[in-house]
């Protein structure tokens, strides 16, 4: 089964792992990324996510259909967190099960990757004097 | 044509509001209804090259707009 969210709160690690599970797959891979105190040496008091929310769920649909064609596998959770997100908590997770762990991994990896090039989703990092949206890499998305 | 443009995290923030409407001739392109974005609104008038979609998915700046398109503007993603 397949499960792609934008939740604005916390997220359910449990919940994911609930939605990929069954008896005839052997593996199950998870990637939590959770907020970080710093960048580049300054402090970060918190994130705050902002997303393209209809454009972003369309986007955790493609990536399902590239891990099922690339994996074999339609077992894929994407949850991903918007508004603000404490230090320490996740602001994503994916979990993806297989019959074996090479392609739970690999494709595990190729999600968040993924993720991170094409969903229109943007980070705030807050500090204590001031505020930055970050920006990933130039390159424009396939499209 | 009226479109309305759709505006995400710096730009959303840089124009103080979430979406903007402007008056594009026919045939005009993505790139092009955003020269008028950024005439209209002075704090993105740097920001030459956004990246754009169209009803949803990645569109190129030379897409040509029909009218009734869901559009939206935005700078590099960075969610995850």
């Amino acid at each position: 089964m397949a499960l792609h969210r934008l939740v604005d709160g916390p997220l359910d690690l449990q919940e994911a792992l609930r939605a990929v599970a069954g008896p005839d797959r052997g593996a199950v891979a998870t990637f939590s990324g959770t907020a970080r105190d710093h960048h580049a040496g300054r402090p970060v008091l918190r994130l705050e996510y902002q997303a393209y929310a209809a454009m972003a769920e369309e986007t955790f649909r493609t990536i399902g259909a590239e891990v099922a064609e690339r994996f074999a596998t339609p077992h894929l959770a994407i949850l991903h967190r918007t508004g603000t997100v404490p230090i320490g908590e996740a602001s994503v997770i994916i979990a993806v099960a297989a019959p074996h762990r090479r392609e739970a991994l690999a494709a595990c990896a190729y999600a968040i990757d993924r993720l991170k090039e094409t969903a229109p989703i943007w980070k705030k990092e807050v500090y204590a004097d001031g505020a930055v949206w970050i920006e990933g890499p130039r390159a424009r998305p396939a499209g | 044509m009226k479109i309305t443009v759709m505006l995400f995290a710096r730009y959303r923030e840089a124009a103080g509001r979430p979406a903007l409407e402007v008056e594009a001739p026919e045939g005009a392109t993505l790139q092009g209804i955003w020269e008028q974005v950024r005439t209209a609104v002075p704090a993105l008038a740097d920001e030459r090259r956004p990246l754009f979609a169209c009803d949803r998915a990645y569109a190129r700046p030379e897409r040509v707009v029909t009218g009734g398109e869901e559009i939206a503007a935005f700078p590099p993603v960075s969610g995850g």
